[in-house]
């Protein structure tokens, strides 16, 4: 067994030492009526490194993997192009193969570079601070939902209709059990996000209101109204970010009045890992630092007054409050972060500018294409790299057929809300700059036979 | 000019407490291999990047006149200057790579670069989570034989993949416990019951999810109180948070008596499972009553840590609580086809679902990590796994027990940990002493103070990935490190004196936080 370096006679040696007879008498204290004996039946034995990769290579083979189709699907995850470097710094084994840095003298490393993780996401989302990242962008959203609760005393939230419906599935299941009242409902296929709306909803029992941006179907808007009224009523704005290369073209949240800014870091570094593992983004204004969970690192020195970074704030969390911390979370997704880090530090501000105007070409360039095809409505007016279309018949049909095509054409509205008839004609397409104009052309090519 | 003008000094220690700086420090503060690294925000500027990005096209743009104009503040570096920004930092942490880690309760063992190759197949890495579903059978295949493994492994009935992490898997645990006590109109049991031998995560999930926490005495030999138990059992207690083994190192024997209890009186059984990698193969929490359990897949089935996450945390399932198992998960039709149910379907597939609790399917790159490891040590190899585990743990135990005081030493063989006190130690000498004096003896220390029943506690997780060679080391090492400290040398309390930084003023930290940086200059000007 190839992981397993006692050998025989080192267990013969230790059983000795240790005053047992067998292996067995270390088990004495779980009773006989819960005792397994031998291997399990119907799993098969060790196997070798070379038939366990082929095992997996073969499972891997059945999957159609972005980098071998036209590839337009977005909605919460995207894939943009990760530097090698990247890759090779997150499995170099003292990153890799580290624990959460409890003993701060000899994990510098980590903590250096979740202290510069934490400015860098607070810079790229406009706030004071951020922290050292959570699960993934819904949780975090939820997250801020009951941060603006905990810190209005109020339990009512407002989720635009922008917000991906999965994030708003996630809270709608925390909400029920946790009595938060949450205020929700279907986009409309218009280039007008549904700000006006919100505005209206707000009141004296608002805690929050949460708003994607940009939201699910690509449209983005000024939220400094949006702010404004809610900071009139003593609510809070949240500001949910999924496409954080965004943010190298357009204005940050924080800047526009956003009190909690959330995200889903995955964009940058951390690739598209079917769903997971993800990065979650969590920053706020400096006067609710005691309100937020998660992990963070913060500056000190040592004995001899060398600058250090230590995990801090811990009062907030579960290992020291227990059921009154401000959060179960007892993690973030360190090394994820440090890919997102990586990326940025590579990209700079130039990088992320030049990689955010490329993304954002390539988007328009693509949405005058397909705004040719006949059965095909642009819907949006602005757009980052993701837009909505309206087809000329149900979506979720048409991305199953290109599918067969070889072409991913992107999220029909359908697979987001099943039940919703008036979206069902939806296409969601995100455009990064992996896609080539072939890409575009097979796209395009692929809907006008669909649609004819 | 001094370019780093708060690094490291290479130090060195001498007799007492006094240690003096070597002689003639250098101009960055590095000396031969011994580097100090600043932030990229001192470093680096915003004109330069480590990438080269094809030029945009000339359109006009779309961005509704909310285009970013002032700067962002990212500075950036050449890819040559990155990849030394890193590695540098890199060397200034201790992980499993390099040595023996023994934190208690979290499971550092070696983690196999298969596992890494194979999470990193195009067909796992690079596909995304709304692809059509049957151009992605291949990585559903993944999540329903890792499935089929940890079912076999627990003899339990149902599985929810999704929970990202331990603690988000006890609350999906937690909220299958609420759904069932709701669907049966059971609404006024408001309780947990969490021993205080918990993690600190099962009372703040149980909180987090709605329910009132009460506490549940642990008795002198480390184990759940079962009189006390049964006593406080009644119609306002929803269930009871319990970890097995628990996080005294110790296997709880009463453990199908509380469950029976637990269900006499109504209520659901939640066992925390981040310590099955020391019964896998050989207990079925299944044959134990409980009804949810977490895996923590990073730790019994060896995903890198990575510094602190991510990690993943499936949640096992009774029958009584099957139906309420979160969304999308993963069924095999009759043709043999995966399918995926989601919003869509759940009316008639799942319809008691309680819903979703993440975005997407969960964990996928711990999954294929996982599976990986699980196929490579076979049903046999998973035994041994929990054999050596426990083995080495004992050997810990009892290479140790004369020189440090082990409290439950008395009580038996540990499982897959060994805990030991402070109890012995001179005057003013603390489990922190200890701790950071293993740091200049090369190691990792112990986890310290947890769990809080044992006072100054030291819990110790060697695993089943180190040689005998290894632990004889390491305890060599902890016995001189505990002789010193119950003749009361000094110098321990000044320890660590050859790491890159000697203690951290952490109230400092707490009392005026600097979580992100500033401009020295901008940072004056604004006080």
């Amino acid at each position: 067994m190839r992981y397993l370096p006692l050998t025989d006679a080192d267990r013969g040696e230790m059983l000795a030492r240790v005053g047992a007879a067998t292996i067995d008498d270390l088990f004495v204290d779980v009773p006989e009526h819960a005792r397994f004996d031998g291997p399990i039946p119907n799993l098969p034995l060790h196997a070798s490194e070379m038939a366990v990769e082929r095992h997996m290579g073969r499972l891997s083979r059945q999957n159609l993997s972005a980098g071998d189709a036209p590839f337009f699907l977005g909605c919460g995850a995207y894939r943009h192009h990760v530097p090698a470097s990247v890759d090779h710094i997150i499995q170099r084994g003292e990153f890799l193969t580290a624990y959460t840095p409890y003993q701060p003298e000899i994990a510098q490393g980590t903590l250096q570079m979740m202290f510069e993780f934490q400015t860098q996401v607070a810079r790229l989302l406009g706030c004071d601070l951020a922290n050292a990242s959570m699960y993934d962008g819904s949780t975090a959203c939820w997250e801020a939902i009951t941060m603006a609760r905990r810190v209005t005393r109020r339990a009512k939230a407002i989720l635009s209709s922008g917000l991906h419906p999965h994030y708003v599935s996630v809270a709608n299941t925390m909400a029920k059990f946790t009595g938060d009242v949450l205020e929700t409902g279907l986009p409309e296929l218009t280039a007008e996000p549904d700000t006006a709306s919100l505005i209206d909803r707000i009141d004296d029992d608002t805690s929050c209101v949460v708003v994607q941006y940009p939201d699910i179907l690509g449209r983005v808007s000024d939220l400094s109204e949006l702010a404004a009224a809610c900071h009139a009523k003593k609510a809070l704005l949240v500001a949910v970010v999924t496409e954080p290369v965004a943010l190298g073209a357009l204005k940050a949240p924080g800047e526009m009045g956003a009190d909690i800014v959330v995200g889903e870091g995955q964009a940058l570094g951390v690739g598209l890992q079917f769903g997971g593992p993800y990065c979650g983004l969590f920053a706020c204004s400096e006067k609710l630092v005691r309100q937020m969970p998660g992990r963070l690192t913060g500056e000190t020195v040592d004995a001899e007054g060398k600058r250090g970074f230590v995990l801090t704030l811990s009062t907030r969390e579960q290992h020291i409050r227990r059921e009154k911390a401000t959060s179960n979370i007892c993690t973030s997704s360190v090394l994820c972060a440090l890919a997102m880090s990586v990326h940025m530090t590579l990209l700079g501000e130039k990088g992320l500018r030049q990689l955010a105007a490329r993304n954002h070409a390539r988007a328009c360039q693509t949405a005058d294409r397909l705004a040719k095809v006949p059965g095909v409505e642009v819907v949006n007016d602005s757009f980052f790299n993701e837009f909505t279309v309206k087809l000329s018949k149900e979506a979720r049909p048409v991305v199953r057929d290109l599918a067969d095509k070889g072409v991913l054409a992107g999220v029909s509205l359908g697979r987001l809300w099943p039940d919703a008839e008036a979206l069902a004609n939806g296409l969601v397409i995100a455009v990064t700059e992996t896609v080539t104009d072939e890409d575009i052309e097979a796209l395009t090519s692929g809907l006008e036979e669909a649609l004819a | 000019m001094t370019i780093n003008q708060s690094g490291w000094r290479p130090t060195m220690g001498n007799s007492g407490d006094e240690v003096a700086e070597v002689e003639g420090a250098t101009f960055t503060g590095n000396r031969a291999l011994m580097l100090e690294e600043p932030l990229i925000f001192e470093r680096g500027s915003v004109d330069v990047t480590g990438v080269d990005i094809e030029d945009a096209p000339k359109v006009a743009s779309r961005l509704g006149g909310l285009e970013r104009n002032r700067d962002i503040g990212l500075p950036g570096l050449s890819e040559p200057e990155t990849v030394r920004h890193y590695t540098r930092l890199s060397r200034q942490n201790y992980a499993i790579d390099l040595g023996l880690f023994p934190l208690g309760s979290c499971t550092m063992k070696h983690n196999p670069r298969l596992n890494e190759r194979v999470a990193r197949m195009p067909g796992f890495a690079d596909v995304h989570p709304l692809q059509p579903v049957d151009t992605v059978q291949g990585a559903f295949a993944v999540v329903d034989e890792l499935a089929d493994w940890l079912l076999k492994l627990t003899n339990m009935t149902s599985i929810a993949m999704s929970p990202k992490a331990g603690a988000h898997g006890e609350l999906c645990g937690v909220l299958c416990i609420k759904s069932a006590l709701e669907k049966r109109g059971d609404t006024e049991r408001k309780i947990v019951l969490v021993p205080e031998s918990a993690h600190g995560t099962n009372p703040a999930t149980a909180a987090f999810a709605g329910f009132k926490v009460e506490n549940i005495p642990a008795t002198p030999e480390g184990r759940v109180d079962l009189e006390a138990l049964k006593a406080r059992l009644g119609p306002d207690v929803a269930g009871v948070m319990i970890t097995n083994p628990n996080t005294c190192g110790l296997f709880e024997r009463d453990m199908k008596a509380i469950s029976d209890a637990v269900h006499d009186a109504g209520g659901y059984v939640y066992c925390d499972g981040a310590n099955f990698n020391a019964i896998v193969g050989r207990v079925r929490p299944g044959d134990l009553g409980i009804d949810a359990m977490h895996i923590n897949l990073h730790k019994t089935f060896s995903t890198p840590h990575g510094g602190g996450g991510p990690g993943s945390g499936p949640v096992v399932l009774s029958e009584a609580l099957a139906p309420f198992a979160p969304l999308p998960f993963v069924t095999r039709q009759a043709d043999g086809s995966l399918h995926l149910v989601e919003e869509e379907t759940v009316g008639e597939d799942h319809p008691d679902s309680f819903g979703r609790m993440t975005a997407f399917h969960g964990q996928m790159g711990m999954f294929t990590r996982a599976l990986t490891y699980i196929l490579s040590h076979g049903a046999d190899g998973l035994r041994q796994v929990a054999e050596d585990s426990v083995l080495n743990a004992n050997y810990i135990l009892r290479s140790l027990e004369d020189v440090l005081e082990a409290p439950f030493g008395p009580s038996g063989p540990c499982m897959h940990e060994a805990i030991f006190s402070d109890a012995g130690l001179a005057e003013g000498f603390s489990t922190l002493d200890i701790a950071k004096a293993l740091i200049d003896e090369g190691f990792h220390p112990m986890t310290m103070y947890f769990p809080l029943v044992v006072h100054g506690a030291m819990l110790i997780e060697p695993t089943e990935t180190e040689s005998k060679g290894s632990l004889d080391q390491f305890i060599g090492a902890l016995r001189s490190v505990a002789g010193r400290a119950k003749a009361g040398d000094e110098t321990l309390k000044s320890a660590p004196h050859f790491a890159p930084r000697r203690r951290l003023d952490e109230t400092q930290a707490a009392r005026k936080p600097m979580l992100v940086w500033k401009d020295p200059v901008q940072a004056e000007a604004a006080e």
